[in-house]
């Protein structure tokens, strides 16, 4: 019933599979042939990883097995009790473990790559080459306000974050039609095609009797606070061994960081490259397929 | 004041985990609300050191610990156990508390972030004071056995190395003296001062004393 909802070059994953992560189940999804070198993708914040099915054929038909994951509590991964950064990490390195022992190259998009980022400084072993898809977050995108101002804001945050915690545990998606499940991710997406829209909800939400509901675990939510800092991510930057690359795009956007190259030059480690992709918002990947993979194909010199 | 009460338990919900709320010793006016360290849990009977609180006694196992839930695959984090203790206050409308190690840095947090429920926040020397880092490090990461018994060794290795920059720590001071209406709604009776905590002390509402002291200081 969803195939009206095909889009052009969009691919069910070859394989699909679960692995576990300290007892949490994570759904991983693979194209290409098994038998050809790994390549990973790693997806952003309330993505999913068949996010990239029309991106990862690309990569797929140049030689590569690209093995993706949905981070817990996204897609088809388990709803976790517990939400973090070493949590995601603990669950890439999971996935990685079970594909393969040897340095392979790590392609993260938003989220994913800044993951990707403390991965590689933490456990550089595992990477051949490093790129990162507009996930280079570089400082708070916060109004410029006097400190009281901004300790008030901060006040609201927690507020509102720990009132939602209060209701995680009977907390549900609001069902809709596909159409309606796709405007709502536009509203996250300006830039992206309806159509596509689309498609990620076929894939991405489930059916049941009283409409469509994202598969994403609804105590997961926008926002939140934390000790952590953006611009810590590129404090990592300098010191990778291994060949990077960044490619941004230019056009801000609700789910981006606003970094562009002259922010991110002086971190760059020896031999990185930041590339910029104008007339193009948070999603390069998804806007410009071919332009991107054709920057990875030139990085991994195939 | 002697006590010889069985301690009650309440469960909580807290998103999947239940948390366990022990009523130490029953009373009608502000509870004293108890917030364990690392790896500890609610003591069955009040502390002789709180024994002469006006007011009932409660206590509360964190995610993780003593007869809560201890869930699959860690991502612990301190502003978990701060939703965790969020839920008791939800439970007992305000209440005193006082923090033992990681549950000082929580019941900091708290006072900052319901600041008109939390009628002063005792901080106080125990197991996962000191945190982690105050910025970004290259620190391993590890897999480890999973159990289902408490205390989840998860909680003992994430919670042990979280961030706790010291200006994070103080924006919870300042968000506790602005919206409490105490002059000093933080007393700090640790002895070990790891750099958030000697952040804290310098702040104007913080108060270091002794554990006597404050909750004289803070009691109905």
């Amino acid at each position: 019933m969803t195939s009206q909802y095909a889009y052009p070059g969009a691919v069910v994953p070859d394989r699909e599979y679960d692995v576990a992560s300290s007892g949490l189940r994570i759904a991983v999804h693979e194209w290409g042939k098994d038998a050809d070198p790994p390549l990973f993708l790693v997806h952003g914040g309330f993505d999913f990883g068949r996010t990239y099915d029309a991106f990862a054929p690309i990569l797929a038909a140049k030689g590569w097995r690209v093995i993706t994951w949905d981070q817990r509590g996204h897609g088809d991964s388990e709803h976790a009790a517990l939400y973090s950064w070493d949590g995601d990490l603990r669950d890439a390195m999971a996935v990685m473990d079970s594909v393969t022992g040897r340095p392979a190259p790590v392609i993260g998009h938003s989220k994913g790559g800044a993951l990707m980022i403390q991965l590689a400084d933490a456990q550089p072993f595992r990477f051949s080459h490093l790129v990162n898809l507009d996930g280079l977050p570089n400082k708070r995108r916060t109004p410029d306000v006097a400190e009281h101002e901004r300790a008030r804001m901060m006040a609201g945050d927690i507020a509102g974050w720990l009132d939602h915690r209060r209701r995680t545990a009977s907390a549900e998606r609001t069902p809709g039609t596909i159409e309606e499940l796709a405007a709502r991710r536009a509203r996250m997406n300006p830039r992206l095609d309806a159509a596509w829209l689309r498609y990620l909800v076929t894939v991405g939400a489930i059916e049941r009797p009283d409409g469509w509901r994202w598969k994403l675990d609804p105590s997961m939510r926008f926002g939140g606070f934390g000790p952590w800092r953006p611009e810590w991510t590129l404090l990592r930057l300098p010191g990778l061994p291994m060949p990077f690359l960044g490619v941004l795009g230019r056009e801000l956007e609700e789910m981006g960081w606003g970094t562009l190259p002259h922010h991110v030059q002086p971190y760059l480690p020896p031999g990185g490259r930041c590339e910029v992709l104008d007339d193009v918002g948070h999603f390069v990947h998804i806007e410009q397929p071919h332009v991107v993979a054709g920057m990875i194909f030139e990085l991994l010199g195939r | 004041m002697t006590d010889t009460t069985t301690r009650t338990t309440t469960m909580l919900t807290h998103n999947k985990v239940d948390l366990a709320l022990h009523c130490l010793r029953p009373g009608d006016r502000r509870p004293l609300l108890l917030l364990h360290a690392l790896g500890e849990r609610t003591p069955d009977r009040v502390p002789g050191w709180a024994a002469d609180w006006p007011g009932p006694v409660y206590g509360l196992d964190f995610t993780g610990h003593g007869d809560s839930t201890v869930p699959r695959g860690g991502g612990y984090t301190s502003e978990l156990l701060l939703a965790d203790a969020d839920a008791a206050l939800a439970e007992l409308g305000e209440a005193t508390v006082v923090g033992r190690g990681v549950g000082a840095f929580v019941a900091l947090m708290l006072a900052g972030s319901r600041p008109a429920q939390v009628r002063g926040a005792v901080l106080a020397d125990g197991p996962g004071l000191a945190g982690g880092p105050t910025g970004p490090t290259s620190q391993f990461f590890v897999a480890l056995e999973a159990r289902t018994t408490a205390p989840d060794p998860y909680a003992l290795f994430e919670l042990a190395r979280d961030l706790r920059p010291p200006d994070y720590a103080t924006l919870f001071v300042r968000l506790a003296v602005d919206g409490s209406g105490l002059d000093e709604p933080i007393a700090v009776t640790a002895i070990v001062r790891p750099p958030w905590l000697a952040a804290v002390v310098d702040e104007v509402g913080v108060v270091t004393t002794s554990l006597a002291d404050a909750l004289v200081a803070f009691a109905p």
